[in-house]
Protein backbone atom coordinates (compact mmCIF):
# COMPACT_ATOMS: atom_id res chain seq x y z
CA UNK A 1 0.00 0.00 0.00
CA UNK A 2 2.92 2.31 0.71
CA UNK A 3 4.15 1.74 -2.80
CA UNK A 4 2.09 4.61 -4.20
CA UNK A 5 2.55 7.05 -1.33
CA UNK A 6 4.70 10.04 -2.14
CA UNK A 7 8.50 9.55 -1.97
CA UNK A 8 9.75 10.34 1.52
CA UNK A 9 12.90 12.17 2.54
CA UNK A 10 15.92 10.29 3.90
CA UNK A 11 15.20 11.05 7.55
CA UNK A 12 11.69 9.74 7.22
CA UNK A 13 12.96 6.45 5.70
CA UNK A 14 15.59 6.14 8.41
CA UNK A 15 12.96 6.57 11.11
CA UNK A 16 10.87 3.89 9.44
CA UNK A 17 13.79 1.45 9.19
CA UNK A 18 15.12 1.93 12.72
CA UNK A 19 12.20 2.83 14.91
CA UNK A 20 13.42 4.37 18.20
CA UNK A 21 12.74 2.08 21.15
CA UNK A 22 11.96 4.49 24.00
CA UNK A 23 11.30 1.72 26.47
CA UNK A 24 14.78 0.19 26.07
CA UNK A 25 16.37 3.66 26.23
CA UNK A 26 14.57 4.37 29.50
CA UNK A 27 15.73 1.06 30.98
CA UNK A 28 19.37 1.72 30.06
CA UNK A 29 19.23 5.28 31.37
CA UNK A 30 17.74 4.08 34.66
CA UNK A 31 20.45 1.44 34.99
CA UNK A 32 23.20 4.06 34.44
CA UNK A 33 21.67 6.37 37.06
CA UNK A 34 21.53 3.54 39.59
CA UNK A 35 25.22 2.62 39.06
CA UNK A 36 26.26 6.23 39.77
CA UNK A 37 23.98 6.37 42.82
CA UNK A 38 25.27 3.07 44.24
CA UNK A 39 28.89 4.15 43.75
CA UNK A 40 28.15 7.32 45.76
CA UNK A 41 26.52 5.31 48.52
CA UNK A 42 29.52 2.98 48.91
CA UNK A 43 32.15 5.73 48.84
CA UNK A 44 33.46 4.27 45.55
CA UNK A 45 35.67 7.25 44.73
CA UNK A 46 39.06 7.94 43.21
CA UNK A 47 40.46 9.32 46.48
CA UNK A 48 39.52 6.16 48.33
CA UNK A 49 41.23 4.11 45.60
CA UNK A 50 44.47 6.09 45.94
CA UNK A 51 44.52 5.47 49.70
CA UNK A 52 44.05 1.79 48.95
CA UNK A 53 47.02 1.79 46.59
CA UNK A 54 49.35 2.84 49.41
CA UNK A 55 48.17 0.05 51.65
CA UNK A 56 48.48 -2.41 48.77
CA UNK A 57 52.12 -1.47 48.26
CA UNK A 58 52.92 -2.12 51.92
CA UNK A 59 51.05 -5.44 51.80
CA UNK A 60 52.85 -6.65 48.68
CA UNK A 61 56.18 -5.52 50.16
CA UNK A 62 55.64 -7.68 53.23
CA UNK A 63 54.79 -10.70 51.08
CA UNK A 64 58.26 -10.85 49.57
CA UNK A 65 60.27 -12.89 49.78
CA UNK A 66 57.80 -15.76 50.31
CA UNK A 67 58.68 -17.84 53.31
CA UNK A 68 58.89 -21.60 52.71
CA UNK A 69 60.56 -22.44 56.04
CA UNK A 70 57.35 -24.01 57.39
CA UNK A 71 57.04 -26.24 54.34
CA UNK A 72 55.84 -29.21 56.38
CA UNK A 73 52.76 -27.31 57.55
CA UNK A 74 52.24 -26.18 53.98
CA UNK A 75 52.55 -29.65 52.49
CA UNK A 76 50.26 -31.11 55.10
CA UNK A 77 47.54 -28.56 54.33
CA UNK A 78 47.90 -28.93 50.58
CA UNK A 79 47.75 -32.70 50.78
CA UNK A 80 44.61 -32.52 52.89
CA UNK A 81 43.01 -30.15 50.37
CA UNK A 82 43.93 -32.48 47.54
CA UNK A 83 42.38 -35.41 49.40
CA UNK A 84 39.21 -33.44 50.11
CA UNK A 85 38.96 -32.52 46.43
CA UNK A 86 39.55 -36.04 45.12
CA UNK A 87 37.19 -37.76 47.56
CA UNK A 88 34.45 -35.15 47.07
CA UNK A 89 34.81 -35.41 43.28
CA UNK A 90 34.71 -39.21 43.27
CA UNK A 91 31.64 -39.46 45.51
CA UNK A 92 29.91 -36.43 44.01
CA UNK A 93 30.39 -37.56 40.42
CA UNK A 94 29.32 -41.12 41.25
CA UNK A 95 26.12 -39.81 42.87
CA UNK A 96 25.54 -37.42 39.98
CA UNK A 97 25.21 -40.30 37.53
CA UNK A 98 21.95 -41.75 38.88
CA UNK A 99 20.60 -38.37 39.98
CA UNK A 100 21.27 -36.83 36.57
CA UNK A 101 19.67 -39.83 34.87
CA UNK A 102 16.60 -39.50 37.05
CA UNK A 103 16.36 -35.81 36.26
CA UNK A 104 16.33 -36.34 32.46
CA UNK A 105 12.83 -35.49 31.32
CA UNK A 106 13.04 -37.42 28.06
CA UNK A 107 13.66 -40.75 29.80
CA UNK A 108 11.89 -40.50 33.12
CA UNK A 109 8.32 -39.91 34.22
CA UNK A 110 7.44 -36.67 36.00
CA UNK A 111 7.22 -38.24 39.44
CA UNK A 112 10.89 -39.17 39.18
CA UNK A 113 12.25 -36.05 37.50
CA UNK A 114 10.58 -33.56 39.85
CA UNK A 115 12.22 -34.86 43.07
CA UNK A 116 15.55 -35.32 41.28
CA UNK A 117 15.39 -31.77 39.93
CA UNK A 118 14.42 -30.43 43.33
CA UNK A 119 17.45 -32.14 44.86
CA UNK A 120 19.71 -30.62 42.22
CA UNK A 121 18.19 -27.18 42.70
CA UNK A 122 18.74 -27.49 46.45
CA UNK A 123 22.37 -28.50 45.91
CA UNK A 124 22.85 -25.50 43.65
CA UNK A 125 21.11 -22.86 45.70
CA UNK A 126 24.01 -21.94 48.02
CA UNK A 127 27.59 -21.01 47.42
CA UNK A 128 29.97 -23.78 48.59
CA UNK A 129 31.22 -21.57 51.42
CA UNK A 130 27.74 -21.32 52.94
CA UNK A 131 27.25 -25.06 52.58
CA UNK A 132 30.65 -25.59 54.21
CA UNK A 133 29.68 -23.39 57.18
CA UNK A 134 26.44 -25.36 57.58
CA UNK A 135 28.31 -28.69 57.57
CA UNK A 136 30.97 -27.42 59.98
CA UNK A 137 28.18 -26.38 62.36
CA UNK A 138 26.32 -29.66 61.80
CA UNK A 139 29.08 -32.27 62.01
CA UNK A 140 31.99 -30.37 63.50
CA UNK A 141 35.35 -29.03 62.36
CA UNK A 142 37.58 -30.99 60.03
CA UNK A 143 37.88 -32.30 56.50
CA UNK A 144 34.66 -34.33 56.66
CA UNK A 145 32.60 -31.13 56.67
CA UNK A 146 34.57 -29.85 53.67
CA UNK A 147 34.11 -33.11 51.81
CA UNK A 148 30.34 -33.07 52.35
CA UNK A 149 30.10 -29.47 51.23
CA UNK A 150 31.97 -30.17 48.00
CA UNK A 151 30.01 -33.38 47.33
CA UNK A 152 26.82 -31.35 47.41
CA UNK A 153 28.34 -28.75 45.11
CA UNK A 154 29.49 -31.47 42.70
CA UNK A 155 25.99 -32.94 42.51
CA UNK A 156 24.54 -29.53 41.81
CA UNK A 157 26.84 -29.00 38.87
CA UNK A 158 27.50 -32.41 37.33
CA UNK A 159 24.02 -33.90 37.78
CA UNK A 160 22.37 -30.83 36.27
CA UNK A 161 24.62 -30.75 33.20
CA UNK A 162 24.44 -34.53 32.85
CA UNK A 163 20.64 -34.38 32.84
CA UNK A 164 20.75 -31.67 30.19
CA UNK A 165 23.17 -33.74 28.08
CA UNK A 166 20.81 -36.71 28.27
CA UNK A 167 17.91 -34.53 27.22
CA UNK A 168 19.81 -33.70 24.03
CA UNK A 169 20.62 -37.24 22.91
CA UNK A 170 19.36 -38.77 19.69
CA UNK A 171 16.20 -40.70 20.52
CA UNK A 172 16.50 -42.56 17.22
CA UNK A 173 19.45 -44.49 18.59
CA UNK A 174 17.52 -45.15 21.77
CA UNK A 175 14.51 -46.35 19.78
CA UNK A 176 16.68 -48.82 17.90
CA UNK A 177 18.10 -50.26 21.10
CA UNK A 178 14.61 -50.45 22.59
CA UNK A 179 13.42 -52.32 19.51
CA UNK A 180 15.88 -55.15 20.22
CA UNK A 181 13.90 -56.05 23.35
CA UNK A 182 16.41 -54.46 25.71
CA UNK A 183 15.33 -53.71 29.26
CA UNK A 184 15.35 -50.14 30.52
CA UNK A 185 18.83 -50.50 32.00
CA UNK A 186 19.98 -52.22 28.83
CA UNK A 187 18.79 -49.19 26.87
CA UNK A 188 20.59 -46.89 29.29
CA UNK A 189 23.86 -48.82 29.09
CA UNK A 190 23.99 -49.33 25.33
CA UNK A 191 21.76 -46.56 23.98
CA UNK A 192 22.07 -43.59 26.32
CA UNK A 193 25.45 -43.74 28.05
CA UNK A 194 27.55 -44.10 24.89
CA UNK A 195 25.98 -40.88 23.63
CA UNK A 196 26.73 -38.84 26.76
CA UNK A 197 29.83 -40.47 28.24
CA UNK A 198 32.33 -38.11 26.64
CA UNK A 199 30.41 -35.07 27.84
CA UNK A 200 30.02 -36.59 31.29
CA UNK A 201 33.80 -37.02 31.51
CA UNK A 202 34.11 -33.38 30.46
CA UNK A 203 31.79 -32.13 33.21
CA UNK A 204 33.51 -34.36 35.74
CA UNK A 205 36.98 -33.02 34.99
CA UNK A 206 35.68 -29.45 35.21
CA UNK A 207 34.21 -30.34 38.56
CA UNK A 208 37.46 -31.93 39.75
CA UNK A 209 39.17 -28.72 38.73
CA UNK A 210 36.63 -26.61 40.57
CA UNK A 211 36.70 -28.87 43.64
CA UNK A 212 40.48 -28.48 43.77
CA UNK A 213 40.03 -24.72 43.98
CA UNK A 214 37.15 -24.89 46.44
CA UNK A 215 38.99 -27.37 48.66
CA UNK A 216 41.53 -24.63 49.44
CA UNK A 217 38.66 -22.44 50.56
CA UNK A 218 36.53 -24.66 52.82
CA UNK A 219 39.36 -24.60 55.38
CA UNK A 220 38.74 -20.88 55.99
CA UNK A 221 35.46 -21.79 57.68
CA UNK A 222 36.89 -24.86 59.40
CA UNK A 223 36.29 -27.49 56.75
CA UNK A 224 39.84 -28.80 56.61
CA UNK A 225 42.68 -28.33 54.16
CA UNK A 226 45.16 -25.55 53.36
CA UNK A 227 42.49 -22.87 53.78
CA UNK A 228 42.76 -23.06 57.56
CA UNK A 229 46.52 -22.54 57.42
CA UNK A 230 46.07 -19.66 54.98
CA UNK A 231 43.47 -17.98 57.18
CA UNK A 232 45.67 -18.33 60.28
CA UNK A 233 48.62 -16.80 58.41
CA UNK A 234 46.45 -13.85 57.39
CA UNK A 235 45.32 -13.33 60.95
CA UNK A 236 48.89 -13.30 62.23
CA UNK A 237 50.02 -10.92 59.46
CA UNK A 238 52.50 -13.57 58.24
CA UNK A 239 52.22 -12.19 54.75
CA UNK A 240 55.41 -13.89 53.54
CA UNK A 241 53.94 -17.26 54.54
CA UNK A 242 50.66 -16.24 52.88
CA UNK A 243 52.61 -15.63 49.67
CA UNK A 244 54.18 -19.07 49.90
CA UNK A 245 50.77 -20.69 50.36
CA UNK A 246 49.25 -18.76 47.45
CA UNK A 247 52.11 -19.79 45.15
CA UNK A 248 51.62 -23.44 46.09
CA UNK A 249 47.87 -23.21 45.52
CA UNK A 250 48.44 -21.70 42.08
CA UNK A 251 50.88 -24.50 41.27
CA UNK A 252 48.39 -27.13 42.41
CA UNK A 253 45.52 -25.62 40.41
CA UNK A 254 47.66 -25.44 37.28
CA UNK A 255 48.76 -29.05 37.70
CA UNK A 256 45.11 -30.01 38.14
CA UNK A 257 44.18 -28.11 35.02
CA UNK A 258 46.83 -29.97 33.03
CA UNK A 259 45.58 -33.33 34.28
CA UNK A 260 41.96 -32.39 33.53
CA UNK A 261 42.84 -31.34 30.00
CA UNK A 262 44.71 -34.57 29.44
CA UNK A 263 41.74 -36.58 30.78
CA UNK A 264 39.31 -34.77 28.49
CA UNK A 265 41.54 -35.39 25.51
CA UNK A 266 41.86 -39.07 26.34
CA UNK A 267 38.09 -39.55 26.37
CA UNK A 268 37.52 -36.92 23.66
CA UNK B 1 -13.93 -45.40 -1.54
CA UNK B 2 -12.65 -48.71 -0.23
CA UNK B 3 -15.66 -50.68 -1.41
CA UNK B 4 -13.68 -52.14 -4.26
CA UNK B 5 -11.03 -53.12 -1.79
CA UNK B 6 -13.50 -54.89 0.46
CA UNK B 7 -14.78 -56.77 -2.54
CA UNK B 8 -11.27 -57.76 -3.43
CA UNK B 9 -10.63 -58.88 0.12
CA UNK B 10 -13.83 -60.88 0.27
CA UNK B 11 -12.91 -62.54 -2.98
CA UNK B 12 -9.44 -63.37 -1.77
CA UNK B 13 -10.84 -64.75 1.46
CA UNK B 14 -12.84 -67.19 -0.61
CA UNK B 15 -9.90 -68.04 -2.75
CA UNK B 16 -7.64 -68.54 0.21
CA UNK B 17 -8.52 -72.16 0.93
CA UNK B 18 -5.94 -74.85 0.23
CA UNK B 19 -3.30 -74.39 -2.43
CA UNK B 20 -0.08 -73.85 -0.53
CA UNK B 21 1.83 -76.11 -2.82
CA UNK B 22 3.19 -74.21 -5.77
CA UNK B 23 4.02 -70.54 -5.73
CA UNK B 24 4.94 -68.66 -2.61
CA UNK B 25 1.61 -67.88 -1.02
CA UNK B 26 0.71 -64.40 -2.06
CA UNK B 27 -2.50 -64.73 -0.13
CA UNK B 28 -1.90 -65.79 3.44
CA UNK B 29 -4.39 -67.68 5.49
CA UNK B 30 -6.59 -65.36 7.48
CA UNK B 31 -7.08 -67.59 10.49
CA UNK B 32 -3.78 -66.60 12.08
CA UNK B 33 -2.50 -70.19 12.02
CA UNK B 34 -0.28 -70.14 8.96
CA UNK B 35 0.46 -66.48 9.27
CA UNK B 36 3.43 -65.51 11.43
CA UNK B 37 1.88 -62.13 12.05
CA UNK B 38 -1.73 -61.03 11.95
CA UNK B 39 -3.11 -57.58 12.51
CA UNK B 40 -6.75 -57.43 13.54
CA UNK B 41 -8.73 -54.20 13.38
CA UNK B 42 -5.74 -52.06 14.25
CA UNK B 43 -6.46 -48.39 14.95
CA UNK B 44 -4.17 -45.61 16.02
CA UNK B 45 -4.95 -42.02 16.91
CA UNK B 46 -2.20 -39.77 18.28
CA UNK B 47 -4.90 -37.18 18.92
CA UNK B 48 -8.49 -38.05 19.60
CA UNK B 49 -10.63 -37.91 16.52
CA UNK B 50 -7.65 -37.80 14.16
CA UNK B 51 -7.02 -41.41 13.19
CA UNK B 52 -3.66 -42.21 11.63
CA UNK B 53 -4.51 -45.86 11.09
CA UNK B 54 -8.05 -47.06 10.54
CA UNK B 55 -9.10 -50.66 10.92
CA UNK B 56 -6.01 -52.37 9.54
CA UNK B 57 -6.38 -56.12 9.24
CA UNK B 58 -3.57 -57.97 7.51
CA UNK B 59 -1.94 -61.38 7.63
CA UNK B 60 1.71 -61.86 6.91
CA UNK B 61 2.96 -65.26 5.76
CA UNK B 62 5.95 -67.02 7.27
CA UNK B 63 8.18 -66.20 4.32
CA UNK B 64 8.63 -63.65 1.62
CA UNK B 65 8.91 -59.90 1.40
CA UNK B 66 5.84 -57.74 1.89
CA UNK B 67 6.22 -54.13 0.83
CA UNK B 68 3.92 -51.50 2.28
CA UNK B 69 3.72 -48.58 -0.09
CA UNK B 70 2.02 -45.24 0.22
CA UNK B 71 2.71 -41.51 0.37
CA UNK B 72 4.53 -40.13 3.38
CA UNK B 73 2.31 -39.28 6.30
CA UNK B 74 -0.09 -42.08 5.52
CA UNK B 75 0.73 -44.08 8.63
CA UNK B 76 3.22 -46.63 7.28
CA UNK B 77 5.78 -45.90 9.99
CA UNK B 78 3.10 -45.88 12.66
CA UNK B 79 1.78 -49.21 11.40
CA UNK B 80 5.18 -50.86 11.51
CA UNK B 81 5.89 -49.45 14.99
CA UNK B 82 2.55 -50.71 16.25
CA UNK B 83 3.77 -54.22 15.44
CA UNK B 84 6.67 -54.14 17.93
CA UNK B 85 4.85 -51.60 20.11
CA UNK B 86 7.36 -48.81 19.78
CA UNK B 87 4.04 -47.06 19.22
CA UNK B 88 0.99 -48.09 21.23
CA UNK B 89 -1.98 -48.96 19.03
CA UNK B 90 -5.22 -47.35 20.17
CA UNK B 91 -7.17 -50.53 19.58
CA UNK B 92 -6.94 -53.82 17.74
CA UNK B 93 -4.77 -56.89 17.98
CA UNK B 94 -1.25 -57.74 16.88
CA UNK B 95 -0.91 -61.51 16.82
CA UNK B 96 2.64 -62.83 16.58
CA UNK B 97 2.62 -66.61 16.45
CA UNK B 98 -0.96 -66.49 17.70
CA UNK B 99 -0.13 -64.35 20.77
CA UNK B 100 -1.60 -60.87 21.12
CA UNK B 101 1.31 -58.45 21.65
CA UNK B 102 -0.95 -55.57 22.57
CA UNK B 103 -1.76 -57.32 25.86
CA UNK B 104 1.87 -57.80 26.89
CA UNK B 105 3.76 -55.65 29.36
CA UNK B 106 7.22 -55.43 30.87
CA UNK B 107 9.48 -58.44 30.52
CA UNK B 108 7.01 -60.38 28.36
CA UNK B 109 6.70 -57.50 25.93
CA UNK B 110 10.49 -57.27 25.70
CA UNK B 111 10.72 -61.02 25.14
CA UNK B 112 8.28 -60.65 22.26
CA UNK B 113 10.11 -57.60 20.91
CA UNK B 114 13.42 -59.42 20.67
CA UNK B 115 11.78 -61.78 18.19
CA UNK B 116 11.11 -58.87 15.85
CA UNK B 117 14.15 -57.34 14.18
CA UNK B 118 13.89 -53.79 12.93
CA UNK B 119 15.80 -51.80 10.34
CA UNK B 120 15.45 -48.00 10.31
CA UNK B 121 15.43 -45.25 7.73
CA UNK B 122 18.38 -43.45 9.29
CA UNK B 123 20.05 -46.69 10.41
CA UNK B 124 19.81 -45.59 14.07
CA UNK B 125 23.11 -47.15 15.03
CA UNK B 126 24.54 -46.07 18.36
CA UNK B 127 27.12 -43.83 16.76
CA UNK B 128 29.72 -43.82 19.48
CA UNK B 129 29.80 -47.59 19.78
CA UNK B 130 31.91 -49.80 17.56
CA UNK B 131 30.34 -51.78 14.75
CA UNK B 132 30.62 -55.05 16.63
CA UNK B 133 29.09 -53.49 19.75
CA UNK B 134 26.19 -52.30 17.63
CA UNK B 135 25.68 -55.83 16.35
CA UNK B 136 25.77 -57.16 19.88
CA UNK B 137 23.03 -54.68 20.79
CA UNK B 138 20.86 -57.17 18.94
CA UNK B 139 21.44 -59.59 21.81
CA UNK B 140 20.30 -57.18 24.54
CA UNK B 141 17.00 -59.00 24.87
CA UNK B 142 18.82 -62.25 25.68
CA UNK B 143 21.97 -61.37 27.59
CA UNK B 144 21.94 -60.47 31.31
CA UNK B 145 22.75 -56.88 32.18
CA UNK B 146 26.06 -57.48 33.94
CA UNK B 147 27.38 -59.17 30.82
CA UNK B 148 26.32 -56.16 28.77
CA UNK B 149 27.87 -53.71 31.24
CA UNK B 150 31.18 -55.57 31.33
CA UNK B 151 30.96 -56.45 27.62
CA UNK B 152 31.20 -60.14 28.51
CA UNK B 153 28.80 -61.35 25.86
CA UNK B 154 28.60 -65.14 25.43
CA UNK B 155 31.23 -66.55 23.05
CA UNK B 156 28.53 -67.86 20.74
CA UNK B 157 27.07 -64.35 20.35
CA UNK B 158 30.42 -62.84 19.54
CA UNK B 159 31.20 -65.58 17.02
CA UNK B 160 27.80 -65.03 15.40
CA UNK B 161 28.36 -61.28 15.27
CA UNK B 162 31.61 -61.72 13.35
CA UNK B 163 29.98 -64.27 11.07
CA UNK B 164 27.13 -61.89 10.28
CA UNK B 165 29.49 -59.01 9.80
CA UNK B 166 31.30 -61.06 7.18
CA UNK B 167 27.97 -61.93 5.60
CA UNK B 168 27.10 -58.26 5.13
CA UNK B 169 30.60 -57.63 3.80
CA UNK B 170 31.98 -55.52 6.64
CA UNK B 171 34.33 -58.03 8.26
CA UNK B 172 37.23 -55.62 8.59
CA UNK B 173 35.13 -52.85 10.13
CA UNK B 174 34.38 -54.65 13.42
CA UNK B 175 36.17 -52.24 15.74
CA UNK B 176 35.48 -49.10 13.70
CA UNK B 177 33.14 -46.62 15.34
CA UNK B 178 29.70 -46.63 13.73
CA UNK B 179 29.84 -42.92 12.88
CA UNK B 180 32.90 -43.56 10.71
CA UNK B 181 30.88 -45.61 8.20
CA UNK B 182 29.09 -44.52 5.04
CA UNK B 183 25.31 -44.67 4.78
CA UNK B 184 25.23 -47.96 2.92
CA UNK B 185 27.67 -49.52 5.36
CA UNK B 186 25.64 -48.29 8.30
CA UNK B 187 22.50 -49.83 6.92
CA UNK B 188 24.34 -53.14 6.50
CA UNK B 189 25.23 -52.95 10.17
CA UNK B 190 21.60 -52.11 10.90
CA UNK B 191 20.47 -55.23 9.06
CA UNK B 192 23.07 -57.36 10.81
CA UNK B 193 21.98 -55.99 14.19
CA UNK B 194 18.38 -56.90 13.44
CA UNK B 195 19.35 -60.41 12.34
CA UNK B 196 21.47 -60.82 15.49
CA UNK B 197 18.18 -60.93 17.39
CA UNK B 198 17.41 -64.30 15.77
CA UNK B 199 14.08 -62.74 14.85
CA UNK B 200 10.95 -64.48 13.63
CA UNK B 201 10.12 -61.39 11.65
CA UNK B 202 12.05 -58.50 10.16
CA UNK B 203 10.56 -55.01 9.97
CA UNK B 204 12.12 -52.28 7.87
CA UNK B 205 11.00 -48.68 7.96
CA UNK B 206 12.01 -46.93 4.72
CA UNK B 207 15.41 -48.68 4.79
CA UNK B 208 16.57 -47.11 1.54
CA UNK B 209 15.21 -43.57 1.78
CA UNK B 210 18.50 -42.12 2.96
CA UNK B 211 20.56 -43.94 0.33
CA UNK B 212 21.45 -43.40 -3.30
CA UNK B 213 19.65 -45.56 -5.90
CA UNK B 214 22.48 -48.03 -6.40
CA UNK B 215 23.07 -48.57 -2.70
CA UNK B 216 19.32 -48.87 -2.25
CA UNK B 217 19.25 -51.83 -4.58
CA UNK B 218 22.22 -53.40 -2.78
CA UNK B 219 20.53 -52.98 0.56
CA UNK B 220 17.23 -54.40 -0.67
CA UNK B 221 19.04 -57.35 -2.21
CA UNK B 222 20.95 -57.99 0.99
CA UNK B 223 17.83 -57.78 3.10
CA UNK B 224 15.85 -60.11 0.85
CA UNK B 225 18.66 -62.66 0.60
CA UNK B 226 19.69 -62.67 4.24
CA UNK B 227 16.06 -63.10 5.25
CA UNK B 228 15.54 -65.90 2.75
CA UNK B 229 18.66 -67.72 3.96
CA UNK B 230 17.33 -67.65 7.49
CA UNK B 231 13.71 -68.15 6.59
CA UNK B 232 12.60 -64.86 8.10
CA UNK B 233 9.65 -62.99 6.61
CA UNK B 234 10.18 -59.30 5.93
CA UNK B 235 7.80 -56.35 6.07
CA UNK B 236 9.19 -53.25 4.41
CA UNK B 237 7.78 -49.73 4.38
CA UNK B 238 8.91 -48.18 1.18
CA UNK B 239 7.70 -45.29 -0.91
CA UNK B 240 9.73 -46.27 -3.97
CA UNK B 241 7.22 -48.24 -6.02
CA UNK B 242 9.81 -49.54 -8.49
CA UNK B 243 11.92 -51.04 -5.70
CA UNK B 244 8.82 -52.45 -4.05
CA UNK B 245 7.71 -54.15 -7.25
CA UNK B 246 11.18 -55.49 -7.86
CA UNK B 247 11.79 -57.05 -4.47
CA UNK B 248 8.44 -57.76 -2.88
CA UNK B 249 6.39 -60.92 -3.21
CA UNK B 250 3.35 -58.97 -2.09
CA UNK B 251 2.40 -55.34 -1.97
CA UNK B 252 0.15 -53.56 0.47
CA UNK B 253 -0.90 -50.10 -0.65
CA UNK B 254 -1.95 -47.58 1.96
CA UNK B 255 -3.66 -44.26 1.68
CA UNK B 256 -4.82 -42.05 4.52
CA UNK B 257 -4.38 -44.74 7.13
CA UNK B 258 -6.26 -47.46 5.29
CA UNK B 259 -5.24 -50.43 3.19
CA UNK B 260 -6.36 -49.74 -0.36
CA UNK B 261 -4.45 -52.46 -2.21
CA UNK B 262 -3.27 -55.89 -1.14
CA UNK B 263 -1.96 -58.27 -3.70
CA UNK B 264 0.95 -59.44 -5.84
CA UNK B 265 3.20 -56.80 -7.39
CA UNK B 266 2.32 -57.79 -10.93
CA UNK B 267 -1.34 -56.96 -10.33
CA UNK B 268 -0.55 -53.47 -9.09
CA UNK B 269 -2.00 -51.27 -11.82
CA UNK B 270 -1.83 -47.57 -12.49
CA UNK B 271 -5.34 -47.23 -11.21
CA UNK B 272 -4.20 -48.61 -7.86
CA UNK B 273 -1.27 -46.25 -7.75
CA UNK B 274 -3.57 -43.35 -8.44
CA UNK B 275 -5.74 -44.47 -5.59
CA UNK B 276 -2.71 -44.75 -3.30
CA UNK B 277 -0.81 -41.66 -4.28
CA UNK B 278 -3.62 -39.49 -5.55
CA UNK B 279 -4.05 -37.94 -8.95
CA UNK B 280 -1.21 -37.74 -11.42
CA UNK B 281 0.61 -39.80 -13.95
CA UNK B 282 1.16 -43.11 -12.22
CA UNK B 283 3.91 -43.97 -14.68
CA UNK B 284 6.16 -41.51 -12.88
CA UNK B 285 6.40 -43.68 -9.81
CA UNK B 286 7.04 -46.98 -11.40
CA UNK B 287 9.60 -45.46 -13.77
Amino acid sequence: MSADTAPQDAAGLRARAFRPDWRMRAIWAGFAVYVVYAAGQLNFTWDRFVIGLDRGAVFLGRMFPPEFARWQLLAEGLLESLQIAVIASAVGILLSLPIGLMAARNLMPVFVTVPARALIALARSFHPIIVAIIFVKAIGFGPLAGIFALILGSIGFVAKLFAEAIEEISLKQVEAVRATGASFMGVVIMGVLPQVLARFIGFSTYQLDSNLRNSTMVGIVGGGGIGGTLFAAFQRFDYDFVAAILICIIAMIMAGELIATWLRKTFQ
Amino acid sequence: MSDSLRDAKAKSDDARKPDRGGNPPVRPAANGQDAVLSLRGLNKEYERGKPVLTDISLDFPARGVVAIIGPSGTGKSTLIRCINRLVEPTSGEVLLGGRDLTKLRGARLRAARREIGMVFQEYNLVERLSVIENLLCGRLGYVPLWRVWTRRYPDADIARAFELLDRVGLGEFATRRADALSGGQRQRVGIARAVMQSPKLLLADEPTSSLDPRTSVEIMTLMRDIAAERDIPVIINIHDVALAKRFATRIVGMSEGRVVYDGPPEDLADSHLQQIYGRGDAGEWIG
